[in-house]
């Protein structure tokens, strides 16, 4: 029984040497703080017209303002909590799916698997933003939670595809042989003998689908199919470039946004490397 | 081989037949009534100019009919090439619409898709395991492919049109010029084109630079490279086999990355209002062009898979084992 705490503990110990992951994650956490934390400073709403229009940053608004007087910032850090509900939500959902269909397909194989990976081939080709944007445009109210579901359920084929390939190699070892002949239930063994040996992996997925479905509704909320209500960093990309912010020279208004996303989607990949290496020695600096 | 077109041809054929099907399950299976925002956009205030056009709409859609005979309906107008008429652009053909924008989308996707593969899979095969070039680029190669293209468009606009002013940042020529085959066109043409590429090209290298310095890193753990070392080979050659074995992969990631480059070039077409398929979508949007944006919906599905499908015969090209049916990428 000693052997897992000391794995764990291995773990740990090249995690936090991991100057990737350790950037990465603080990274992460500085952004995740600022979208928990930061719509408390403020009484009023991401939308509301607060101040002069056009203001370039200032103590008072530390983002500037719009061409309409409301505070960048505050829909800065409104803007990150929908950036990271919409990661989240949509990530776990992609994952969740990912999960089913790869283990299913591995684990059981023959025309089970010849149907699943059918169905992820088809999904896998058809370009998910396009789709999105298709159901997207019919929907007449749009919400943060309908746009996580619908990415969520476009954008798990490669997962599905990479899990199912894992799980074939792990299915014909001999713990798994053994389980099988002791009459544990299929999914029993996949939850208690096949998942756990790629948590790693799965960890990792995960990630991966988080930073894209962040990416994936930035473009959406750009292209002017974002939330009906409420604010994103999309959405402000999406209002900057409508009100020729360029033109008017409003670096404030688009420069933020942008930068968020890309701060936080980089981290995240950044994450999931350091994150590899800890658990993959062969990838260790040497 | 032949297994494996015939398998590759199958999901394609499926894929087109689901998308197909979603086109035509969409408008009348979602919440809201396309109809009627088409009515309430055209703004007529009489009622019986309301029914009349409502009549006209929803013959025109078909919702008259029973279900199975709208999807055949469907089917046998698509087939026809008929995607039915622009409100945007009324009376325009949806197809005319979207073929006098495909050169554009296309002249901005195939240079950028290409040109970024190639660069990124050599810089990135390049940096692998160097010391100062694996710490100094590859973070600026993460920040690269972690940036939404809309925002790197934007800002070069930003840069080095509205700053620096050496670029123009909106539309594919001038405002003042028509098409024709001069210089001065073609110039103008250019001119326009660079900036919205050369955003498309920035994402997508970085993605490929990084895919391929960790598969370099893979590879150089591989048992036939600690032969070959042990053997006294040099490092030169070594890194050409890992090269060779580390493509591989990077074809597969083609095709697997072409919905997300096709989804960067629609959102760069925006920010620079350049008249391809991004264009097009955004302005069925805005007009509530239900027929425009299904048709461009189509269009983009069609074009993927026949860029999967020469990727597939690239990928037959590259890699011995698909020839002789030992495996490979099924």
């Amino acid at each position: 029984m000693t052997a897992v705490p000391t794995v764990r503990r291995e773990a740990l110990h090249f995690a936090l040497r991991n100057r990737k992951l350790v950037v990465g994650t603080v990274i992460v956490a500085v952004f995740l703080v600022a979208g928990l934390a930061g719509p408390l400073l403020f009484d009023h709403g991401p939308n509301d017209y607060v101040g002069p229009p056009m203001a370039s940053p200032s103590g008072e608004f530390w983002f500037g303002t719009t061409t309409f007087g409301q505070d960048v910032f505050a829909q800065f850090v409104y803007g990150l909590r929908s950036t990271f509900l919409v990661g989240v939500l949509g990530g776990v959902l992609a994952a969740v799916v990912g999960m089913v269909v790869g283990f299913v397909a591995g684990y059981r194989g023959g025309w089970v698997d010849e149907l699943l990976t059918m169905l992820t081939n088809i999904v896998l080709v058809l370009p998910a933003l396009v789709v999105l944007l298709i159901i997207n445009a019919y929907l007449g109210v749009r919400s943060i939670g309908v746009q996580a579901l619908f990415i969520g359920l476009t954008s798990w084929p490669w997962a599905a595809r990479a899990i199912r390939a894992q799980t074939f190699s792990l299915r014909s070892r001999e713990f798994v042989d053994l389980a099988r002949l002791s009459g544990v239930r299929t999914p029993k063994i996949i939850l208690r003998e096949i998942a756990p040996n790629m948590s790693s992996y799965l960890f990792l997925t995960f990630i991966l689908l988080f930073g894209s479905a962040i990416l994936i509704a930035a473009s959406l909320d750009f292209i002017g199919l974002g939330p009906t209500e409420g604010v994103s960093l999309g959405l402000m990309l999406n209002n900057a470039a409508r009100w020729s912010a360029l033109q008017l020279g409003l670096w404030w208004w688009f420069i933020p946004p942008g930068a968020g996303i890309t701060a936080i989607v980089g981290a995240l990949y950044v994450m999931n490397v350091g994150l590899d290496e800890v658990f993959n020695p062969k990838l260790r600096e040497m | 081989m032949r297994r494996y077109f015939g398998r590759k041809l199958l999901i394609y054929g499926l894929t087109f037949f689901v998308a197909v099907t979603i086109n035509w399950m969409i408008p009348r299976f979602m919440p809201g009534d396309p109809v009627q925002s088409m009515l309430s956009r055209a703004n007529v205030a009489q009622p019986a100019a309301v029914e009349a056009m409502r009549a006209h709409y929803t013959a025109m859609f078909g919702f008259d009919l029973p279900l199975w005979q709208q999807y055949l309906n469907f089917w046998g107008s698509l087939l026809k090439g008929d995607l039915g008429i622009s409100i945007w652009l009324f009376p325009t053909p949806v197809s005319d619409v979207i073929i006098r924008a495909v050169p554009y989308t296309l002249g901005l996707l195939i240079p950028s898709i290409l040109l970024s593969w190639f660069a990124g899979n050599r810089f990135g095969a390049f940096a692998a395991r160097r010391k100062w070039l694996d710490n100094s680029v590859l973070p600026v190669g993460y920040v690269l492919t972690a940036t939404p293209y809309m925002w790197l468009a934007i800002l070069l606009a930003w840069a080095l049109g509205i700053l620096a002013g050496v670029f123009p940042v909106a539309g594919a020529y001038g405002f003042d010029m028509q098409p024709s085959l001069s210089w001065d066109f073609l110039g103008s043409l250019a001119q326009h084109w660079f900036l919205p590429f050369a955003s498309l090209f920035l994402v997508a290298f970085g993605g490929w630079a990084i895919g391929m310095r960790n598969m370099i890193i893979y590879e150089l753990e591989a048992d036939y490279v600690n032969y070959l070392r042990a053997l006294g080979a040099p490092m030169r050659l070594v890194r050409r086999y890992a090269f060779r074995n580390a493509i591989l992969p990077q074809v597969t990631g083609l095709a697997l990355q072409l919905g997300v480059l096709v989804a960067g070039a629609l959102v760069t077409e925006i920010v620079f209002s350049y008249p391809g398929l991004g264009h097009l979508i955004l302005q069925a949007i805005q007009n509530q062009d239900f027929f425009l944006l299904q048709g461009t919906f189509l269009f983009i599905v069609i074009g993927v898979l026949i860029a999967n499908f020469i990727i597939d015969i690239a990928y037959v090209l590259v890699d011995p084992r698909t020839r002789t049916g030992m495996g490979g990428a099924a």
